[in-house]
Formats: C-alpha cells, sequence, structure tokens
C-alpha cells in the first residue's frame, strides 16, 4: 500500500476529511482498554504449551528463517556486517539444509555493503532510520536519513516513532511523520518500495494501552509492520506486549482486509523464547502469519541457540558454543 | 516430661551454577543404607538429561572467571573448601557411616581422610605450573615456554563405593587448575556429595564451578559423555555402575575429542582403585592442555 492510499484509508476509518488531533485521539482512546492481568495471564499460559519434538524441529526451523539477523553499534566495520551477511545465508556451515534468515538489519550507512554481500542469496538488507534510537531529529533529517536508506537499496525501513510527541498526546505528530516516512519509501517506477516497519518502543510507552493505541495508530498511517523495539531500551520485547500487537493487526484484517507483519525485537534469546511465541503468533493473530513476510524475529543471539538446538535434534547428542560461529 | 520434636528432615537436591534446584523432571528416588538393615535414609533428587544439559552450561558460563583466578586464588578459595569440611566434620561422618555402612571409627578415618586428600589437592594449585610445565632449550634466540592451562567443562562420573573421599579424590584435581566439572554422584551413595555441596556453596567457590547431580547413572552418563561442550570426562564412576559400559561411553566421548580418563582395570572386571592410598598428579594432568609460547629473547 502506497501513502496515498494509507492516508484515504485513514480519512475513510477516522470518517473525516483530513485527520485531525482530536479525531485520532477520539478513535485511539474509543480503543477497547487492555486488561493488564488478563493478558500477562494469558501470556504467562501460552508459554506453558507443551510442544512435540517434530513440531519444535519444523518450528526452529521457522524461527530461522524469521530471524532479522541484527548488528546496530557504534563499532560496526564492513567486515562485521560481511560476517553477518555469510552467517545469515549459511547459518549453520555443518548442515546446509539449514534455513537462511529473512533478513540482515543495519545502519544505513552499512546496506551498500551488505546488499553486496548478499546479492543473490534472496535475503533482505532492512535498514534503521529516522535517527534511530532515539527519534530525537527535525523531521527533515529523518526522511533525509530515510531516502539515503531507501537510495542505497534496503528492502525493509525501520523507524522509530516519536515517543515524546506519543506521550505528549500529539497522535497527528506521529501519523504525519508515519505517513511521511512511508511516502518516501515508496521507489519509482518497478522497482519495488522499501516496507516499512515502525518500531514503537514498547518499553517507553509505559501502559499496555498506549502500546495497542500506537500499534493501531502506526497501521493507520501505513506501516507494513509494526515492532516492538530498537533493543537499546530495557525492557524490549515481551510476551504480553507482542500479544497485544498480534491482537491489533488480526483486528485490523477484520477492520480493513489488509494484513500488517509484527516484529518483536530485542530480549529473545533462546529458542524455547522463540517457540513460545510462534505458539503465541499461532494462537492469537493465526495461522497466516507464520510466514517470514508476516513475523520475525528481531535478534542476534537467538540464532546462536536456534542452531545448537537444531543441531540437538539432528545429532541426538547436546551441542555447544564450539560449534556455532561468534557474530 | 520433655516435649517430643517433629522430626526436620532434610530434602536432598541438586547442585546447579551455584543454587540448589529439584530435578527439572520433578523425579526423586529412594536411597537406602548401605549396611545389613538397608534402613531408608532419604528421597534423593533423580536427575534428567535436562539437568545435566543446565549443569553444563552453568560449569561453561564459570570457566573463564575460575580459569582466569589465579592460582593463588584458586588454593585459598580451595584450602577454605577444607576449613568448612572440617567444620563440618561430625555431620559427615555420621552421613558417611549411614551411606557406606561403616562403624563410626573407620567412618571417621574416612573423613578426616577426604579432609586431608582436599587440602593436598589444594596445595597443588600454585606449584603445577613449577612442575607440570618447562623452559624447553631451543637453538636460537628464544625462550620457549610450556605451561599447563585448564582444558575447560569436565564431566566427572563419581566413584560409586567411596561415597565422599572417592568423590573428592575426583573433584578436587579436576578443578585446583581452573577446570569447571559436572559430577554425577554415586547412584547408591549419593548423599554426602550433596551436604558437600553445601560446603562448596558456602565456601567462597564460585557458582557453577562445581556441579553435582544425583540420579542414575546408566541414565545420565551417556549424555553426559557425548555432550559436545564438555572437554573432557572422567570414568572412575563407571566401575561396578549398574548398566554402564565405560568402553562405550569413552568411544561417545571420542566424537567430540574429549580427554577420557578409564576406571582403574581392564574390560568388564574395571574396578574402583583404593582412594587411601596418597595420589599422584595424574588425574591433575589429565585435565591440562599444554600452551607453548616462543618469546625472542633480548639483549
Amino acid at each position: 500500500m502506497s501513502g496515498s492510499v494509507a492516508k484515504s484509508q485513514a480519512r475513510e476509518i477516522l470518517e473525516v476529511t483530513s485527520p485531525t488531533n482530536s479525531s485520532i485521539r477520539s478513535w485511539l482512546h474509543g480503543l477497547p482498554g487492555v486488561d493488564q492481568v488478563g493478558c500477562e495471564a494469558r501470556a504467562t499460559g501460552l508459554a506453558t504449551r507443551s510442544i512435540k519434538t517434530s513440531s519444535k524441529a519444523w518450528g526452529i526451523d521457522l524461527a530461522i528463517s524469521m530471524i532479522d539477523l541484527t548488528t546496530l553499534e557504534g563499532a560496526d566495520t564492513p567486515g562485521k556486517v560481511r560476517g553477518l551477511c555469510a552467517k545469515g545465508a549459511a547459518p549453520d556451515p555443518s548442515d546446509p539444509s539449514t534455513p537462511p534468515v529473512a533478513a540482515i538489519c543495519v545502519y544505513n550507512d552499512m546496506v551498500e555493503v551488505a546488499r553486496a554481500a548478499l546479492h543473490g542469496t534472496g535475503i533482505h538488507v532492512a535498514a534503521v532510520a529516522t535517527a534511530f534510537p532515539s527519534g530525537r531529529a527535525s523531521m527533515t533529517v529523518k526522511l533525509a536519513d530515510t531516502s539515503d536508506a531507501v537510495a542505497a537499496g534496503a528492502d525493509e525501513v525501520d523507524m522509530v516513532i516519536d515517543r515524546g510527541a506519543f506521550l505528549a498526546g500529539d497522535y497527528r505528530k506521529v501519523f504525519d511523520q508515519i505517513a511521511a516516512t512511508k511516502e518516501v519509501c515508496a521507489r519509482p517506477g518497478d522497482r519495488p518500495d522499501a516496507h516499512l516497519k515502525v518500531i514503537l518502543e514498547t518499553g517507553e510507552l509505559v501502559t499496555y494501552d498506549n502500546v495497542r493505541r500506537a500499534s493501531w495508530l502506526a497501521m493507520l498511517a501505513g506501516a507494513d509492520f509494526i515492532k516492538t523495539s530498537t533493543g537499546k531500551i530495557a525492557p524490549a520485547a515481551t510476551m504480553p506486549v507482542t500479544l497485544i500487537m498480534l491482537q491489533a493487526v488480526r483486528d485490523w484484517r477484520e477492520l480493513t482486509g489488509s494484513m500488517v507483519g509484527v516484529k518483536p525485537a530485542g530480549g529473545i534469546r533462546t529458542s524455547k523464547d522463540a517457540l513460545r511465541y510462534l505458539v503465541m503468533v499461532s494462537e492469537i493473530a493465526g495461522d497466516d502469519w507464520l510466514d517470514p513476510q508476516w513475523f520475525r524475529f528481531g535478534a542476534s543471539s537467538l540464532l546462536g541457540d536456534l542452531l545448537l538446538q537444531r543441531q540437538k535434534q539432528r545429532l541426538g547428542v547436546y551441542s555447544g558454543a564450539d560449534y556455532v560461529t561468534i557474530d | 516430661m520433655a516435649a517430643q520434636r517433629l522430626p526436620v528432615r532434610k530434602t536432598y537436591k541438586l547442585y546447579i551454577g551455584g543454587k540448589f534446584p529439584r530435578s527439572e523432571s520433578g523425579r526423586s528416588y529412594e536411597v537406602f543404607g548401605q549396611d545389613r538393615k538397608k534402613e531408608f535414609l532419604a528421597n534423593a533428587a533423580q536427575g534428567s538429561r535436562k539437568d545435566v544439559r543446565d549443569a553444563v552450561k552453568a560449569a561453561r558460563s564459570a570457566v573463564s572467571g575460575w580459569a582466569g583466578a589465579t592460582a593463588y586464588n584458586r588454593g585459598q578459595v580451595l584450602y577454605r573448601v577444607g576449613e568448612v569440611l572440617e567444620g563440618r566434620r561430625e555431620q559427615f561422618i555420621s552421613e558417611v557411616a549411614a551411606s557406606e555402612g561403616l562403624t563410626r571409627p573407620l567412618a571417621t578415618r574416612v573423613v578426616d581422610a577426604a579432609i586431608d586428600r582436599w587440602v593436598w589437592y589444594a596445595g597443588w594449585s600454585d606449584k603445577l605450573a613449577q612442575v607440570l610445565g618447562n623452559l624447553n632449550p631451543v637453538a636460537g634466540p628464544y625462550f620457549d615456554i610450556s605451561a599447563p592451562e585448564p582444558t575447560g567443562v569436565v564431566g566427572v562420573l563419581a566413584p560409586q563405593a567411596s561415597s565422599l573421599l572417592g568423590l573428592v579424590s575426583v573433584i578436587a584435581p579436576a578443578i585446583v587448575s581452573g577446570n569447571t566439572v559436572v559430577v554425577l554422584t554415586s547412584e547408591d551413595r549419593p548423599l554426602p556429595a550433596i551436604s558437600f555441596s553445601e560446603v562448596l556453596a558456602t565456601s567462597d567457590v564460585p557458582a557453577g564451578v562445581v556441579n553435582i547431580i544425583t540420579g542414575r547413572t546408566a541414565e545420565l552418563a551417556p549424555w553426559l559423555a557425548s555432550h559436545r561442550d564438555v572437554n573432557a570426562i572422567d570414568l572412575a564412576g563407571a566401575a561396578d555402575a549398574a548398566d554402564v559400559s565405560w568402553g562405550e561411553l569413552e568411544a561417545s566421548g571420542a566424537d567430540s575429542v574429549k580427554r577420557v580418563v578409564r576406571p582403574a582395570g581392564d574390560g568388564a572386571d574395571a574396578i574402583e582403585p583404593d582412594w587411601s592410598v596418597t595420589p599422584d598428579l595424574h588425574r591433575v594432568r589429565a585435565f591440562l592442555e599444554t600452551k607453548t609460547v616462543w618469546h625472542p629473547k633480548g639483549r
């Protein structure tokens, strides 16, 4: 969906000629409140499902293919990014049947390096933009940041919302920023537009109600994906927060017929956690989301643990960190 | 009339990463005294392969700190274990007497020997490098130095018969050089090992350096021997263990190129050694790697 289509859809949903702060506010605050205790109990309950060995093997492969392998450090070098790309393409060199990851996520000055390294693999390049991770910059800078990433050939753009504006109640500003970024993600001609992932940074949104509102606001403004966190703030992705976002995309499809993806990022480190998330995706949003196109894990260390579990399943013996690559 | 006290029974749990968890599996098994009366002593946790996995993880994460500590510091910490053992001497005498079916004077001798054995090994920590390392003669303007370094995580099958003296005789030589261990205790006499873990927990030994799992040796040993994150394994406890073939354990250890210490004796006749004999350094040496460095000699 392009930026202008998103805007006209928003006008339709809000039943106004142009979205204003008050029209967005009354719509967002009209959403049902989140039952905090119930939501946490549901998330805990979903984490206790027992998963049989064959399903686990399937789930591990699916989880690997859903990973956005990420390096977002000030110390990133072209060599490190190339190394990460090689790991993403062949996560376990000792077993070629291991699926590749979904995308490599880097800062936008590393997009060209990653694109060159991933040429021909089908793995996407995701770039973080809009003054990631704080989002504290003028709109001109944020859009320039985004168009840099798009021009460098990023397949996906991860933007951060202005949490300050959101918490201050300036929903219109957040809406406009997402919509404007969405327009910059468009590419002329036949080349596909960059997918827009909107990072809500739920660790700074304080309440579950805010998470729900921010999810709807992002979808209203044209997000292709809603993502929990930058990974720079604790708490990052949690089960209850992801549950609320999964409910939001499910209800959004009911309302508009279009699907939006979900990406929990940060703090997911073990295969056990990853499988719990997959159970939740299936139970809350539905099996349509059990696809790398609609659900992603933003993680780096998770891949190592998934590979260890995969080796355990294949060899029948416990494996160790000496048998997977570091970074 | 003195009021009758309710008995306060002890729950014997596992020792993993400095904590005392129950088995992940929730299982436990009955432990009986080894004298003629075969009296019920306690329920011990029956560890599972996932407990082994967790223990190896804890041991692995403790390696860098323990191996990185100075030999002097490790010696101090191990000596401290000896001090706390001495303080709990009476408790261990009772437990060893009950577990192994020994008379009290005999159990006292065994416990004293165990404490002395521990202190003996503790003293070696800052002397190993002198004895096992070397300044090698070379034909060139270099120093060429070989120094022993710990191999990493060591799996230990503790002796089946000697529940305390045998136990310390296999744990101490592995950890004195900076290795960390995952110990499967004697199957029928596990209780002194758990009390020993309480000593470790209260005497400055960092969490994860020693991890102790009680349970069925035949069930757990193959998982430990085949675990690819375990660098070496001591098969002392494979002798006289029910349904355990040390040859198979050695073979599965070979898949991940482990160092293996075989039990004494041959094949099916493997026997438990006499632990009361003063040991030599072979158990210590078995879990070391030798690092050799060249260093230019200046003038």
